[in-house]
């Protein structure tokens, strides 16, 4: 039996800004088709964890591979099989939906029939006129998604995608998640302080806190996984039993 | 092939970055009509013969009696017998105006207010008048700050009338030859200067600022986690800032030219030459600038320490060589200086490529120099 290798390696990685030690030693394997929540509170070093994946940030030590390469020397390779989209960013305000879909586009020589499948695919169809200034945040982030998508990525990197959405607004990202999830074989980290969108997109969750890996596994895997034999509830009450703290602290 | 190019990362930057700056109605104002009004506000004070207002502040000496004196003028007698008694409605008091004609520099209204000494140094403070005439037992006293040239002149042309022909109510402009030819005049000065100037502010706002913003809002970050190149964002960048710049001063030429009947003495393709290197050396001054903060705080302060000096010493309102001997060498190295001397050249003494290639030059090595300066250094995410 052929044993695939894993689409993102991250071999015990080190990061530091300054005094303080963002991430500490974390090792993971991601394997293809494979939606993955990298869940902890705010500073647990999840962003700085998926930027390094993401080729933004250099760790300070370990090794870091994208579909079996590393990022030295292989930029240009794995910036066209991935799809990032990152915390907070905003886009240009005076452009319109459908144009800044066809400027990604062309940083990746397609045209305007992939930005008319994103656009139908993040449900921004009525939206393609709209100048960005003008979209709810609901509707942005559904832009940063379809953006992350438009070069039909075989990895995906989501840097908490629904933080700030009102419920509905994130169930409509969750519903396009899910979708691509069930149609393509695309791998997904994404990171999220919100319990419920792990448990709903995510088939491997990694609970990470002060930089380290606390605990990972299916969630079945997770919740059952309590000292002595004891289960859990929800993911909140492990986090609550591992950390003492409450996820959103 | 024609999918291709339309695919183009470059194109597309061009086009996004374009549209980011001409979809922003303050575009228009400030880039395209702003210098326009500047140039009619400025050429109009500067090139029309307008009746010059000019006020005075007068006290009385209620004990001066001109008969005891040797000189017996009195500037109350000059007022009640050569003036004429209005209201100036804009301080409700009781003024006389004095007329003295020229029809070559313009009329000079005189309105002469009396008031005492403390309301008079208000009204100096303020700004409202620049000299005071005080009148004592023998000639008046003129109280006024030397240094400043429109009081000086306020006084040379009163000293002629008070205490020396009062009748006298026109100006001997016989001799007085008026330069009318394009290249002498003001606005001939003017107008290469607000072509540089916008130049500069045009590259320094819309290049430092706007990467500075892009910084901040996380998008540079977000674009290079693409396969675009970086060199295509920042020569799309700088290629849509040079043409609207290029479009700017064209508009404002354009004005000049049927407004004011400016004209382009010299070689048009030198001066296309050094706008171009003007232009590459502001874009190049722009990325060094903007090469490392995300702080649109900090790039307001960066960009202010680079334009307001240049914009005060450069020789874009009045001549550089009004600043002490020593600072016009400095102030002559300059890019903006180097930048607005070659263009003016150009239009007002027929300059062609001989007399800009140095300056050409040097514009072209600033711009090498600090882009190559600011990439090293510049910052991404």
């Amino acid at each position: 039996m052929k044993i695939e290798k894993p689409v993102i390696e991250v071999k015990n990685v080190w990061k530091s800004f300054k005094t303080v030690q963002a991430v500490r030693g974390i090792s993971l394997n991601i394997e293809k088709g494979r939606f993955v929540a990298l869940l902890g509170p705010n500073g647990a070093g999840k962003t700085t964890l998926v930027e390094m994946i993401e080729g933004i940030q250099k760790p300070d030590t370990g090794e870091i591979f994208i579909a079996g390469m590393r990022w030295k020397g292989n930029e240009d390779r794995i910036r066209r099989i991935i799809g990032i989209s990152l915390q907070e960013t905003r886009f240009i305000d005076k452009l319109r939906v459908a144009e800044t879909l066809r400027l990604f586009a062309s940083f990746f020589n397609l045209g305007m029939d992939r930005v008319d499948e994103v656009t139908e695919m993040v449900g921004l169809d009525d939206k393609r006129k709209s100048f960005v200034a003008n979209l709810s945040g609901g509707q942005r982030q559904r832009l940063a998604l379809g953006i992350a998508l438009i070069n039909n990525p075989s990895i995906m990197l989501l840097d908490e995608p629904t933080t700030g959405l009102d419920p509905n607004a994130r169930r409509e990202i969750w519903n396009i998640l899910l979708n691509l999830k069930n149609k393509s074989g695309t791998s997904m980290i994404l990171t999220t302080h919100y319990m419920e969108e792990a448990e709903t997109l995510c088939d491997y969750i990694i609970i990470v806190d002060n930089g380290s890996i606390l605990r990972e596994g299916t969630l079945k895997q997770l919740l059952e996984a309590g000292e002595e034999g004891k289960s859990y509830r929800h993911l909140d009450d492990l986090f609550t039993g591992l950390t003492g703290r409450k996820i959103y602290g | 092939m024609v999918r291709r190019l339309v695919n183009n990362q470059l194109l597309q930057l061009a086009n996004a970055l374009s549209k980011e700056i001409l979809r922003e109605p303050g575009v228009l104002f400030w880039g395209i009509l702003f210098p326009i009004l500047m140039s009619i506000g400025l050429g109009i004070a500067f090139t029309k013969k307008t009746d010059v207002l000019r006020k005075v502040a007068v006290i009385m000496n209620p004990d001066h009696n001109p008969g005891d004196t040797l000189n017996n003028f009195s500037v109350k007698s000059f007022l009640e017998t050569y003036c004429e008694r209005i209201h100036d409605p804009s301080d409700k008091s009781d003024t006389w105006k004095y007329v003295l004609t020229n029809r070559k520099l313009g009329n000079s209204v005189f309105y002469f207010t009396p008031m005492d000494w403390d309301q008079a140094m208000i009204m100096l403070k303020r700004g409202t008048l620049n000299v005071i005439i005080k009148e004592n037992d023998e000639m008046p006293e003129y109280y006024f700050d030397p240094q400043n040239p429109d009081a000086q002149l306020t006084y040379i042309k009163l000293s002629s009338v008070i205490g020396g022909d009062s009748r006298q109510t026109n100006e001997n402009d016989i001799n007085i030859k008026p330069l009318m030819i394009a290249g002498t005049r003001y606005i001939d000065f003017l107008i290469p200067g607000l072509i540089t100037m916008g130049v500069m502010m045009s590259c320094m706002w819309g290049i430092s600022y706007s990467l500075i913003e892009k910084r901040s809002k996380k998008l540079l970050r977000r674009l290079v986690a693409t396969p675009m190149k970086k060199s295509n964002f920042l020569l799309a960048l700088l290629t849509v800032r040079i043409m609207m710049n290029f479009a700017e001063s064209l508009i404002l030429l354009i004005f000049a030219v049927l407004a004011f009947k400016i004209r382009i003495q010299g070689d048009p393709t030198s001066l296309i030459l050094v706008f171009l290197a003007g232009n590459l050396a502001f874009c190049g001054i722009a990325i060094f600038v903007s090469s490392h903060t995300s702080n649109t705080e900090v790039g307001n302060g960066l960009i202010n320490a680079v334009t307001y000096p240049m914009m005060v010493l450069s020789g874009i309102f009045f001549s550089y060589h009004n600043f002490p001997g020593w600072s016009i060498k400095i102030i002559q190295a300059l890019p903006l200086t180097i930048l607005t001397d070659a263009v003016r050249s150009v239009f007002n003494e027929g300059a062609g490529f001989r007399e800009t290639a140095l300056s050409f030059m040097i514009l072209i090595s600033t711009g090498a120099f600090f882009f190559a300066a600011g990439l090293k250094i510049f910052k991404w995410h």
